[in-house]
């Protein structure tokens, strides 16, 4: 059972009264999702629900499977019969799906896991919000690895950024996580979704080559390799284990050097297509708000109470979380030298803010983890006190 | 009419709380054309909990999404009404069902004996939220009633649209004092 509706504006778009999580399904449907396998998790069950209802009517299949780590297997599965899938989750779940995270990295696997982010550690605060997983879906999974985190703030924003999630997911052939949180999964706001005329949607490049001369991972097209499904004729290896072009496992030391490297330089070297950040206000300002998520929402009312009263701040957005927006913190350090970070955690992506800081730069974190959402009074006080 | 409206619709789970703020929050961004964000929150239980929405309804993007101190209040238990009347705007409004709160009469306070009303006269205590909405339309004008009749048909279970449309109609025959 559906608790939203979509009705048609004037110009064919179709337009609701949603939830983030039943958003961040309606976009995942436009992109292409034809797959979803789940298990059910507060704050995250309406996207296993609304996929459930929904994936059938568009000829796509819905499972539920037993545990998160069978949920993960069985999208990377999905993945690799050429269909674009997800996942969907919260701390816990998450948690449990690292270890095959791992596994789509190494191979290359397209695919979405969304955390709907509640507090921690362990099962947590089931019903309240948290910003605490940004570290997990950086670092979570083992080893040297890239990955794409993108972090929303608004019902909207859900849409475009499920919609580039799936994108970017199939453009690199990585998987690409949605960092959403409790308040932002469970409040509705109007959304507009675009017409399909109105969206540019990627699709991994497939092969030309014969299932005989086919490479699972060749790199003479470039770093991303190119796809063949699974069920097509195309008989080929794919493993946890390092592994060569052909995709068999190798010690070899120039072919384990060569494979973390290329897995790195597809996302590094194209970190101006990648990363994506908004920004309020900066130009004249003289404080700086760094936010993600829906805590961003309380530092643009902060940034318009502060202004109010005379104080020159700004906020920086960070849309896309991984890869950091390293180049952007330097260019607004190099002028905004009071930098406060707003997360609520015990304080994770200050790290970063401050490794990319300018020097002269003092940078701050305004931190909240009680499972109550943060406000823009609390916010403003923290920048007063700090003068 | 103000650019900003600050909503906070309370009561015990059960009496259609959330259903009600979507329907609101529906029927102003989707049908009146304005911002409109809902947020909730409930305990673990499913029936007789403490239970809230909160709705922003503004005339530019809202930003921060939760309401501090409410423009208008709806109180249809005493547990919310105690919590809650204290975070009322100075000009704010605040609707309690009379039939199941005590409360302190004063300005701006409305007692309209919501649930009773739709035990009466529409003949079923569980459209007690529409007969809220309806109410709410009428005295403050913070959503049309045109918007939330849309709202509300899309919203119902079939074969209930006319005892919905009553309920909802309920608010406009009623005459609002406050002070009393």
């Amino acid at each position: 059972m559906l608790f939203y509706k979509l009705y048609k504006d004037a110009d064919g778009r179709k337009v609701g009264f949603v939830q983030g999580n039943e958003a961040c399904v309606e976009a995942a449907l436009l992109a292409g999702m034809r797959f979803f396998a789940g298990y059910p998790i507060t704050p995250s069950s309406e996207i296993a629900a609304v996929s459930a209802e929904k994936l059938p009517m568009l000829g796509g299949r819905f499972i539920q499977m037993e545990d998160e780590i069978s949920s993960m297997g069985a999208i990377i599965g999905g993945s690799m019969t050429g269909k674009k899938t997800m996942t969907a989750t919260s701390g816990p779940g998450f948690s449990l799906k690292q270890e095959n995270l791992g596994y789509a990295i190494i191979n290359e696997v397209p695919c979405v896991i969304v955390n709907v982010q509640r507090g921690g550690p362990s099962t947590g605060l089931p019903t309240q919000i948290a910003q605490a997983d940004v570290m997990q879906a950086r670092w979570g999974t083992h080893g040297d690895h890239p990955i794409i985190a993108i972090s929303p703030a608004s019902v909207s924003q859900v849409v475009t950024s499920t919609i580039r999630a799936f994108n970017l997911a199939e453009k690199y052939r990585t998987p690409v996580i949605l960092l959403m949180d409790e308040t932002l999964g469970h409040m509705r706001e109007k959304i507009v979704l675009p017409r399909e005329d109105e969206i540019e949607l990627i699709d991994r490049k497939q092969t030309e080559d014969t299932p005989e001369e086919f490479k699972p991972f060749a790199t003479k097209h470039g770093d991303v390799p190119l796809f063949a499904p699974y069920g097509k004729g195309y008989r080929y290896n794919i493993t946890g284990l390092i592994h060569d072009e052909a995709g068999f496992p190798t010690t070899k030391t120039d072919e384990v050097v060569s494979l973390l490297d290329r897995l790195h330089s597809k996302i590094n070297d194209n970190l101006d297509d990648i990363v994506e950040v908004c920004e309020f206000q900066t130009e004249d300002a003289d404080t700086l708000l760094v936010s993600f998520g829906s805590a961003t929402r309380s530092c643009i009312s902060a940034m318009e109470k502060g202004r109010a009263e005379g104080k020159k701040i700004g906020v920086l957005q960070l849309l896309t979380v991984w890869p950091f927006a390293e180049k952007q913190i330097v260019k607004l350090t190099e002028k905004i030298k009071n930098v406060f970070v707003v997360e609520m955690n015990m304080g994770q992506i200050i790290g970063e803010v401050s490794r990319c800081s300018h020097r002269d730069a003092v940078v701050t974190g305004i931190n909240k983890y009680n499972g109550i959402y943060i406000t823009p009074q609390e916010i403003l006080e923290k920048v007063k006190e700090s003068r | 009419m103000k650019n900003l409206y600050e909503v906070r619709l309370s009561g015990s789970g059960g009496q259609g709380l959330i259903t009600a703020g979507m329907i609101m929050g529906e029927a102003a961004s989707v049908f009146d054309g304005k911002f409109a964000v809902q947020t909730q929150s409930y305990g673990p239980e499913a029936r007789g909990g403490a239970c809230k929405a909160e709705l922003i309804i503004s005339e530019k993007e809202v930003a921060y999404p939760k309401p501090v101190d409410a423009d208008i209040l709806l109180a249809l238990s005493q547990q919310a009404y105690d919590q809650y009347k204290d975070d009322v705007k100075e000009d704010g409004v605040i609707i309690v069902d009379s039939s199941l709160v005590k409360y302190e009469k004063g300005k701006g306070v409305y007692p309209i004996p919501i649930t009773q009303l739709a035990i009466d006269k529409v003949g079923l205590k569980v459209t007690a939220n529409v007969v809220a909405l309806g109410v709410i339309s009428s005295l403050t004008g913070v959503v049309s009633y045109e918007a939330l009749e849309r709202a509300l048909l899309s919203r119902i279970p079939p074969g209930t649209e006319e005892i919905n449309k009553k309920a909802l109609a309920l608010g406009k025959t009623l005459e609002f004092k406050d002070n009393i």
